[in-house]
């Protein structure tokens, strides 16, 4: 195992110096998504027309927000399997806030995050405190999120549509020609890659993934590191469900579900290990953006579903392949 | 030499120049054994001598890089534990080779389950468990029992049971004694007596003389990973054992010790009574500021758990900490390590737990000091820089860099690593678990350097080493520990190599017992 | 006497989840208007089988340490294909039960070389596969749709001799030829050692790759099963993402109901079983304590939230902290 380690950094020290500090991963996805683009460009030119990139980024921009979130807690060598229904309570709450008088367009969205910031804390607890497998407890709490919601939205005739503020945000323009959401998702990539670098919390999160016991023993209190990386993750899809809730103009039942294994698969193919402790955040920007492209491709190609979904896999196992392999036993 | 007189010369197993390196380490050197069918042979030597490794080599867990291996005069090797086995080699592993959730009777039949219509034959396991149990005088153990619900000694117990299932024509004992019971050992060595009366080949490591005295045909003494001497058993004293076990081969310079000065301040650490289920029983020690203490005895008599229990990490820890005099609660590391303890604990293996292999080393040094250079969580590079370049020129560590793993550092400097990022803190008392183990001679001279500056700028030193000679260089005071109970404390001149192993392997040296005892 | 010690030690997760669906199920009859009439019983037990089936295949998986995220899509993959091929005279119709227990064979064993021989992280690799799986059966039938030889899902749906439910019986049958058999092979103890210590197991010469290759294979055919079952109890083909998934999500609560262990090791199929019946006890038991049905899923996750925090109160035992980072 060390001689891998020197082998690749004697390659390393031979490359030009921007390319020696990147992760080949995240350069392998970046590669993939010109390669895409090339590919996609012989089958038609509108592929690489500007207004067909920006609209891209801005579907993007969801599963952006949620996949940061995500990758936090992947980060740590957890998962969380309640992204679909947090942001789905994410996007119902503050469409029901919305209703709540004259300040209800302006605590709209503050409410959305502290509800799926409350799951998250849910999740942080039960896996911090009471040692339950990540993948159970955020399991736990999907299902408590949706029964939560069908409670609410079967219970009384609730307040649906998006509030303007939300809308606003995710389909207006601040900047004439850039959406509204590509923004959002930047600000929120710009908070991330400084919460990686910069921050304590940060470095607390990769060493916690990398080996939990030597942060302990180092002096962490890695439980409450634990605990606030499932809070943002819980804020974050909350967020991702907001978003969408102003792009579809309003939310709706299951409308999270076809967004956690994309997130996942975004976060793994950027070069995070699923076991925790490596990645970058520019990584799972690339895998979300290939992600994004490679299922907008097969559908103007007009792909049906079935295919889509055959190719999206085998390309995942493909990468995974190429770069997502645990080094052999012995 | 025909190959018919090579067998009629040649003992039951025979090993030459084999050799084993790990990294830089050597582990082994041109190592030669023989193994006659029908004796007992024990194995002796110091803790890194090279026993574990041949052993493990004999028994296919790793390969040698060089050398030979011959059953029965012919040339053999082994690509897995299973094809040792196979060739009727069986060990008795120190760290268990058992599956805690599998029963007593499933494990004895693991290699080779008797089965029936191709399914596991339940009835016929069960029998053989039971003789394998039997034969190994562990009646009172229960096929069925799982094993992660035995204590250590039972599991020690169906680990000889297991070995001896597989019929074996070789048996390895590696300190296999050394959680059983007297009960226990009583019984272990007549099953042993009666296997070597069947014509069993056996290899018995032990730190335990009175146990080699009792049993043993043959020794071999090890040291620094080459064989030093075989010679029949009781021809050699227990004082000429304990010499050829040290060895003259190398000493380190160890920087002079300052005369101790009294100190009308409480001591710096103290702890009363301490104890820990029946890891730790009434350990009272103190250490001054400026002071070295050393602990000292075999692996594995309390002095890792009583380092955790003063840093935090085990919970249901009785009697009293006090530091500078004031009681004080810790009850986690990130109490421990706080300005009113300002501890440091150097932690056993730093690979799992002293250091995050794949982060840079740059990650890895400030990791334990962040809240030292950060600011509302947001660090200060700057200063973090400086911090790091400081500690990397104080303890001239080696590296292509400080971006690149610290996995990639040789083993001496990952252990620098380790020591600095602690440093970082200005801590005013360290604690290190056997901090040298595995690296090389000049790194430790470094070492030990930089723990008497560290004492001499006023932290207090607790210092847990397998190596002796360590602890009589660099230790003001030296407590051994025996069975969780510090059995003994030396000072000054009174730390030496014969008083130290004669202390740790509970044997009398003749001198006078330690008060603590 | 100790012999029942040491049963009730190695059965303790297995009997608690037998406990939970006992009461569950006790409760839920108490209240039936019915009561327990063969009819209420055949239909709880078909809709349970479906779980069961599933959750089985999780089993497997997850003593080897692993999970499989795939599993509700080979379920969804294997309905599909059913609903095509399991029709016509009982020639072709057997035929056609046997190619579509391969086909699950065949999904299971490609996760196992993945993961074992890829050496891929069991997460991500069955999201993958799972993606596959579902693409190739919304191929099958991009419109639900299709049909099955309708003599033989009435009779696997029905009852045996007018009382015992033969869905049941089914279940019963798949655990006497496939789970027992690998259980006590040593195939299957090879899984279950590798699960529970890797190192260990490879000390002791166990043939770790073997053992995990035939758990995810088998998974696979107990997938097929289930899926087979689904074909039979709606007469119809349908390819529906969010069945899939959410059999997905419900197995691995299942598996841990059932005391099946996700560090690996520990456990038993028959456990996950009652897990499954159990877990499906507390969407029927809503519906006779007359409360709203749209309760229900929420009290489903409260539930399933309280029985998973219980196994936490072990962890009161833990005296060195550093064990928490297992």
């Amino acid at each position: 195992m060390s001689d891998t380690s020197e082998d690749r950094i004697s390659i390393r020290t031979r490359l030009p110096a921007f390319l020696r500090r990147a992760d080949p991963a995240v350069l392998t996805a970046f590669g993939c998504i010109l390669l895409l683009l090339l590919l996609s460009s012989l089958y038609s030119s509108n592929f690489l027309s500007l207004n067909y990139l920006l609209q891209q980024l801005k579907v993007a921009s969801f599963l952006g927000v949620v996949a940061a979130g995500v990758m936090v807690v992947i980060l740590l060598g957890h998962i969380d399997l309640s992204v679909p229904w947090v942001m789905t309570t994410g996007a119902m709450m503050a469409c029901a806030a919305a209703g709540f008088g004259s300040v209800g367009p302006v605590i709209a969205i503050p409410f959305g995050i502290i509800c799926g910031t409350a799951f998250g804390l849910l999740n942080g607890f039960g896996v911090a405190y009471l040692r339950i497998p990540s993948m159970i407890v955020t399991l736990a709490s999907n299902v408590v999120a949706q029964g939560l919601m069908v409670v609410y939205t079967g219970g009384f005739s609730p307040q649906d549509s998006a509030p303007p503020p939300v809308r606003w945000l995710a389909t207006g323009f601040l900047i004439p020609g850039l959406p509204n959401a590509i923004l959002v998702w930047v600000a929120i990539s710009a908070m991330m890659i400084f919460l990686f670098t910069r921050t304590a919390f940060g470095r607390a999160v990769y060493g916690i993934g990398n080996s939990e016991r030597a942060a302990y023993l180092s002096g962490v209190d890695t439980r409450r590191v634990v605990m606030i990386a499932f809070a943002i993750s819980g804020a974050l899809s909350a967020f991702g469900g907001v978003l969408l809730a102003g792009y579809s103009s309003k939310a709706a039942q299951a409308m999270g579900d076809a967004y956690l294994l994309p997130a996942i698969a975004a976060v793994v193919l950027g070069g995070t290990s699923i076991l925790g402790g490596r990645g970058s955040y520019l990584g799972t920007v690339a895998g979300v953006i290939l992600i994004t492209l490679l299922q907008s491709i097969l559908s103007v190609m007009q792909m049906p579903e079935a295919g889509r979904q055959i190719v999206y896999g085998v390309v995942i196992i493909v990468m995974l392949l190429l770069y997502g392999r645990t080094p052999p036993n012995r | 030499m025909t190959t018919a007189e090579i067998q009629a010369t040649s003992p039951l197993f025979r090993m030459e120049g084999v050799s084993k390196r790990y990294g830089g380490v050597r582990a082994l050197e041109n190592a030669k054994l023989d193994v006659e069918a029908g004796q007992i042979h024990a194995i002796l030597g110091e803790n890194g001598a090279g026993k574990s490794t041949l052993i493990k080599i004999m028994a296919g867990v790793v390969a040698a890089d060089e050398g030979r291996m011959l059953l029965d005069g012919q040339d053999i090797t082994f690509r897995s534990p299973a094809a040792a086995s196979a060739a009727g080699i069986a060990c008795v592993f120190q760290e268990l080779s058992l599956i805690p959730d599998l029963s007593v009777a499933d494990n004895i039949a693991i290699a080779n389950p008797p089965r029936r219509f191709g399914l596991i034959d339940r009835r016929a396991q069960r029998a053989i468990a039971e003789e394998a149990l039997a034969r190994a005088g562990a009646e009172d153990i229960h096929p069925r029992a799982a094993v992660k619900d035995l204590p250590l000694s039972r599991r020690q117990m169906v680990e000889i049971a297991k070995a001896l299932a597989s019929k074996p024509r070789i048996l390895i004992l590696d300190e296999a004694t050394s959680a059983l019971t007297a009960g226990d050992v009583a019984k272990v060595f007549a099953v042993l007596k009666r296997l070597r009366s069947e014509g069993l080949a056996l290899l018995y490591i032990s730190h335990r003389m009175h146990e080699i005295a009792e049993l043993a045909d043959t020794c071999t003494v090890f040291r620094n990973g080459r064989n030093v001497a075989s010679f029949r058993a009781g021809t050699r004293s227990n004082s000429e054992v304990v010499e050829m076990m040290i060895g003259r081969e190398y000493s380190n310079v160890f920087p002079p010790k300052p005369p101790r000065a009294v100190i009308a301040k409480p001591p710096r650490l103290e702890c009363r009574n301490l104890g820990w289920g029946d890891r730790l029983r009434d350990i009272s020690l103190s250490v001054a500021e400026g002071e070295v203490v050393g602990l000292g005895g075999l692996d594995g008599q309390g002095q890792r758990d009583l380092l955790l229990a003063l840093f935090g990490v085990l919970r249901g820890a009785t009697g009293s900490v006090l530091i500078d005099g004031v009681p004080m609660t810790i009850a986690s590391p990130a109490v421990a390590r706080a300005s009113r303890s300002a501890m440091a604990l150097i932690p056993e293996d730093r690979k799992t737990e002293g250091l995050m292999l794949p982060m840079t080393v740059r990650e890895n040094l400030s990791f334990a000091a962040l809240d030292h250079v950060s600011r509302g969580g947001i660090i200060d590079r700057t200063a973090e820089e400086q911090l790091i370049d400081e500690m990397v020129r104080l303890l001239a560590i080696k590296t292509a860099g400080l971006d690149i793993p610290v996995g990639a550092l040789s083993g001496g400097n990952q252990q620098k690593v380790v020591i600095a990022k602690w440093l970082m803190r200005k801590p005013r008392i360290v604690l290190l678990n056997d901090p040298t183990r595995g690296i090389d001679v000049g790194t430790k001279q470094e070492m030990y350097q930089l723990l008497r500056r560290l004492a001499d700028a006023g932290a207090a030193i607790l210092f847990y080493s397998t190596d002796y000679d360590e602890l009589i260089g660099c230790c003001d005071r030296v407590l051994v520990l025996y069975d969780g109970r510090i059995v003994r404390e030396l000072e000054g001149r009174d730390i030496t190599e014969h008083a130290l192993i004669a202390s740790a392997l509970n044997v009398d040296d003749g001198d006078r017992r330690g008060t603590a005892a | 006497m100790s012999e029942w010690r040491y049963w009730l030690n190695e059965q303790r997760g297995t009997l608690m989840g037998l406990a939970i669906f006992l009461l569950m199920f006790a409760v839920y009859i108490a209240n039936h208007p019915a009561g327990l009439t063969a009819n209420v019983a055949q239909t709880a037990a078909n809709k349970g089988v479906l779980f069961a089936f599933v959750a089985m295949a999780q089993t497997l998986v997850v003593i080897t340490a692993g999970i499989d995220l795939s599993v509700g899509m080979i379920f969804i993959l294997t309905n599909c294909l059913a609903s095509w091929i399991v029709v016509g005279e009982p020639l072709p119709t057997a035929l056609g039960v046997v190619a579509v227990l391969a086909a699950g064979m065949v999904c299971g064993a490609i996760n196992g070389l993945l993961v074992i021989y890829g050496r891929l992280q069991p997460i991500v690799a069955t999201i993958a596969t799972g993606a596959v799986y579902f693409g190739l059966a919304l191929l099958l039938r991009p419109f639900p749709g299709g049909s099955v030889n309708e003599d033989l899902a009435d009779a696997l749906t029905g009852r045996l001799f007018g009382v015992i439910p033969s869905s049941l019986v089914v279940l019963a049958a798949a655990v006497l030829l496939v789970w027992l058999p690998f259980r006590r092979s040593r195939l299957g103890r090879a899984a279950y050692a590798a699960g529970s210590s890797e190192q260990a197991a490879f000390m002791s010469g166990v043939p770790i790759r073997r053992g995990k290759f035939a758990a995810y294979t088998l998974a696979g055919l107990l997938a097929a099963m289930g899926g087979l079952f689904l074909t039979f109890f709606t007469y119809t083909g349908e390819a529906a993402y969010a069945s899939g998934s959410g059999y997905t999500l419900w197995s691995i609560a299942a598996v841990v109901l059932g005391g099946v262990s996700l560090y690996g090791g520990r456990g038993s199929a028959i456990g996950a079983i009652f897990g499954a019946f159990a877990a499906r006890t507390t969407g029927d038991m809503l519906f006779v304590f007359d409360v709203d049905p749209l309760w229900q899923p929420l009290l489903q996750g409260v539930v399933l939230m309280i029985a998973v925090s219980i196994g936490s109160l072990a962890l009161l035992r833990v005296r060195n902290r550093l064990d928490w980072f297992q």
